[in-house]
């Protein structure tokens, strides 16, 4: 790497490799997510009864906690994904970095909250 | 010399002069910016609710009864807050969904003519308010 423009210090290296790396996963995240949220909004309208007792028991079954897990690690990869284009096209130098280090705390954070819900809720713990 | 020149193409910034815009609003400029609207909503707004709803299911009947609370009324009906986040975010799904497929037939090369453009981006403003009035529907008469 020498001290010369940017374009010369790039020149001849080639490809990063990962240009359509983010592109990519933001496609195949809206994918999943597709049918993974038009799952969860279906199961929601036709839900009987929002009190505490029906949905738990309805979120205690495998066959819900098991999508759900998936639509959490789906929708927040691809949010991540689609909040780092945004902080990228509004914030700059310093205010960029700590944005996007904000993002990546929020998003594991909350993902990691909303997993660890579910299992206690499935795995029948007492609350 | 001046008066020969003939007009120039106009700046494509928003506002030059005095709010003046150079182009008009088209239904596939409202997608757009209403595609990144939505996302950054569902993204913060939405994940904050589906991790306290998740979080109170997890903690128990009291934690649960606080989040009901704040969304419903003593009756248990929806209040004004539950009202608008739930309509809000229901819009937001529905719009950001069908607005997502249509930039999935865009990247397989299709539907960039002009008129079919304008009206994929009319059927996606369109069907994102049908398909949020049709659940709430739903969610009134079963």
């Amino acid at each position: 790497m020498g001290s010369g423009t940017s374009i010369g210090r790039v020149r001849g290296l080639g490809s990063a490799k990962e240009g359509a790396h983010h592109w990519w996963r933001q496609r195949v995240t809206a994918g999943s997510n597709l049918f993974l949220m038009l799952w969860f909004v279906i199961s929601m309208a036709r839900q009987p009864a929002f009190d505490y007792a029906s949905v738990r028991m309805w979120l205690s079954s495998a066959w819900v906690a098991v999508p759900m897990i998936l639509l959490v690690a789906s929708v927040f990869w691809h949010f991540r994904l689609g909040l780092q284009v945004v902080i990228e096209d509004y914030e700059h130098d310093e205010r960029r970095v700590a944005a996007l280090l904000a993002l990546n705390f929020f998003t594991v954070g909350t993902a990691a909250v909303a997993i660890f819900a579910i299992l206690k809720v499935a795995f029948g713990a007492a609350a | 010399m001046a008066s020969r020149t003939p007009a120039r193409p106009k700046s494509p910034h928003l506002f030059a002069g005095f709010m003046k815009l150079h182009y008009a609003w088209g239904p596939h400029m409202l997608v757009s910016i209403l595609h990144r609207a939505t996302g950054t909503v569902m993204a913060t707004v939405g994940t904050v609710m589906l991790v306290w709803w998740l979080g109170a299911l997890a903690a128990g009947a009291d934690a649960y009864a606080t989040f009901l609370d704040a969304f419903t009324t003593s009756a248990g009906h929806l209040n004004v807050v539950g009202w608008i986040v739930g309509v809000g975010l229901s819009w937001a799904f529905f719009t950001h969904m069908l607005n997502g497929i249509r930039h999935l037939v865009m990247d397989a090369g299709a539907a960039f003519e002009l008129k079919r453009n304008k009206m994929f981006s009319l059927a996606v403003l369109v069907g994102g308010v049908l398909l949020t009035v049709l659940f709430w529907l739903y969610q009134g008469i079963k």
